[in-house]
């Protein structure tokens, strides 16, 4: 049985103006359960976004949330979380607003290790201005701004963030919500910075265009695409071939930054003593 | 008039008609960065580009920031660049702007007039362009589709004239101009090469001639360059008009250069209007003057430069001025108003003023509200006491 989440919704913004067929809606309901189940103070819970299709999921959740600008999410969400450590900080971001336009801020959170929880809803496009391509456009893809197809590379999203310095790191779709809803609550106990890639898909601006058939087909691609970490140990390197991997990809808690912070107030207090 | 009949009427959007003017240019290199209500501009252009009906680098960059540092990057190579952008995406830019300004790259750029955050919302006012007021650039306002698409290309004649050597931001009204489809002539290739001969310039990096670019200055000699920025205004408003009457001669349509009067001859009460207002507001005119009022319109195309020297005359012809602002110049009034206002005090004008704060993130600015504003003029010609900054269709006071 799935937790009533009617408490975490704003019901009076819905329904939500993603258009059908789009993976948002499922990712967002994946945060609200693992919230749920997490059992955080929601009283103590702030969610801030960027902007785009993904950073349309903070206005429909009932938290102190903050719509920010475009690609800043993280920033914002570095200085609440410095002016309140306490506070369980969470930031809903897409892969232009994360790692286009804000990737500066993407790399240096993670190189903090500071402790927010950032789901990146990757929908390989920019939906929500009319499909141009984003970092994370696969190569040889249509977009608007490539009409014979994107000739540049992507970004490895957990590659990036692991070697930004993130310590944690897992990936999950939107056809696997259960494995989703895990990975977000091991984000949520990881003290640290903790980044989930949220595979959905973007049936209008990327789908259409590539011909890659219905939203269930979509889905479907995203069920036969991904492989389980755990079972991706037993597969030959041939097996994996154009395969991409879920569930938790790197954990490794190391020191954090807000707690290095206070450390360092304390110390230079009592040195001033 | 035989060349005329050789345009074309199209049904275009503002988008659409400034995504035409930019392929009538040939610019060599376009940034592009999505940003609503201006990315049917950069999309049109990559059809464009994708269709082969359009031979130049096209760039899809990460940022707004990005778009202007490329399009600088291209312009310092001697290359006619293009982008355009919006609201938040204009702030992005911002510390480009000054950049590209300072070192007299002469690029064009349209701005879909979109009102900033927070909070957010993606209609049509001229917060975002109006706070770039002291960046360095001309900016352009226009009332229509057509326009936009006359005035992008007048814009490259106006930025590259060696007088000027200044970037030019056409500004056109989101939603309302850039949304919405209106009969569009698109003047033939000829013509406007003809108009516009291919873009030359020795402020450009040329391994014969080894120099530097984007340099550091001195306080010996920062003054000496902001100097030669103020000269190069001064002289762009000349050559603002006089390339309207060139493409007028051409093309056959004039806008008046810097303003364009609208039955102001013999007014007593005159409204200063900015973009796609100005549309309207010519109605309003009619209606009242059937019924024997002497009002009258003044376009502003041109707010930087602004034309001084008009408005400096106007004061001494006309009882009263009110100035439309879709903006707010918070601590003050609106800015197109103080500019005016600095303007018509000249000495001996006796004028009296009214600034209408109105057409704010997208709200309509109705016939009734235009009538009212003549209305207001003339109650405090006849002394009746109105505060000087209005709020018009405010929904509580």
């Amino acid at each position: 049985m799935r937790p009533d989440l009617h408490h975490l919704f704003r019901i009076d913004k819905l329904p939500h103006i993603w258009c059908p067929g789009c993976g948002h809606g499922i990712i967002t309901r994946t945060i609200g359960e693992a919230i749920a189940e997490s059992d955080l103070d929601l009283e103590q819970t702030v969610i801030v976004s960027g902007i785009g299709c993904s950073s349309r999921a903070s206005g429909y959740m009932n938290f102190d949330t903050l719509h920010t600008l475009h690609g800043r999410a993280l920033a914002f969400a570095t200085g609440v979380k410095l002016s309140n450590p306490q506070l369980n900080v969470f930031v809903l971001t897409g892969d232009g607003d994360a790692t286009a336009i804000g990737g500066n801020h993407f790399i240096h959170a993670a190189r903090r290790n500071i402790n927010l929880n950032v789901i990146l809803f990757n929908n390989n496009i920019y939906g929500m201005t009319g499909g141009q391509y984003s970092p994370l456009t696969p190569t040889g893809k249509m977009a608007t701004t490539s009409p014979y197809g994107n000739i540049e590379n992507n970004f490895d999203i957990p590659a990036l963030a692991i070697a930004s310095g993130a310590s944690y790191v897992a990936r999950g779709t939107a056809f696997h919500d259960k494995l989703l809803v895990d990975c977000i609550k091991e984000g949520i106990k990881n003290k640290g910075f903790s980044l989930i890639e949220a595979m959905s898909m973007c049936p209008t601006s990327y789908g259409r265009r590539n011909k890659m058939g219905t939203p269930a087909d979509m889905l479907n691609d995203l069920k036969t695409s991904a492989v389980n970490i755990n079972v991706a140990k037993k597969l030959t390197p041939e097996k994996l071939e154009g395969k991409f991997l879920i569930g938790t990809l790197h954990h490794k808690p190391y020191r954090e930054f807000t707690e290095e912070y206070d450390k360092l107030i304390d110390r230079l207090r009592k040195e001033d003593i | 008039m035989s060349e005329l009949k050789m345009e074309k009427k199209h049904f275009l959007s503002g988008d659409e008609a400034v995504a035409y003017a930019v392929k009538l240019c040939k610019p060599d290199v376009i940034a592009a960065y999505p940003i609503t209500p201006q990315t049917v501009i950069v999309e049109k252009i990559s059809e464009f580009v994708a269709a082969k009906e359009m031979d130049c680098q096209y760039l899809h960059v990460e940022s707004e920031h990005s778009a202007m540092a490329a399009s600088m990057g291209a312009s310092l190579m001697g290359s006619r660049t293009f982008t355009a952008t919006s609201s938040q995406g204009l702030l992005y830019m911002c510390e480009m702007l000054h950049y590209v300004s300072g070192s007299r790259f002469p690029i064009v750029m349209v701005n879909a007039n979109r009102t900033v955050a927070a909070p957010w919302n993606i209609y049509g006012d001229h917060r975002d362009s109006l706070s770039q007021r002291d960046s360095g650039w001309i900016q352009i306002y226009v009332e229509n589709a057509q326009e936009a698409l006359d005035a992008t290309i007048q814009a490259y004649k106006i930025a590259e004239n060696s007088c000027v050597s200044l970037p030019v931001m056409v500004n056109l009204d989101g939603f309302v101009l850039t949304h919405t489809y209106e009969l569009v002539d698109i003047p033939n290739q000829e013509m406007v090469d003809e108009f516009l001969p291919s873009f030359t310039t020795t402020n450009k990096l040329d391994f014969n001639n080894p120099k530097s670019l984007c340099f550091s200055a001195s306080p010996e000699w920062q003054t000496e360059f902001r100097y030669q920025q103020y000269e190069a205004m001064e002289a762009a408003k000349k050559i603002i008009n006089k390339a309207d009457e060139e493409f007028g001669k051409i093309f056959g349509r004039y806008y008046g250069g810097m303003i364009e009067e609208y039955r102001c001859a013999d007014a007593d009460y005159a409204l200063v209007a900015m973009g796609s207002v100005a549309g309207t507001t010519r109605l309003v005119v009619d209606k009242l003057r059937e019924e024997g009022k002497k009002v009258g319109l003044v376009k502003l195309r041109s707010y930087r430069p602004f034309p001084k020297e008009y408005f400096q005359k106007l004061g001494r012809r006309v009882k009263a001025v009110g100035v439309i602002d879709r903006d707010i110049s918070f601590g003050y009034e609106g800015a197109v108003y103080s500019d005016v206002k600095g303007a018509l005090f000249h000495p001996g004008a006796q004028v009296k003023t009214i600034n209408f704060i109105a057409g704010l993130s997208g709200r309509d600015i109705t016939k009734e509200y235009l009538t009212e504003m003549y209305q207001k003029l003339e109650a405090i010609d006849k002394g009746q006491n109105i505060a000087e900054v209005q709020f018009t269709g405010l929904r509580w006071t």
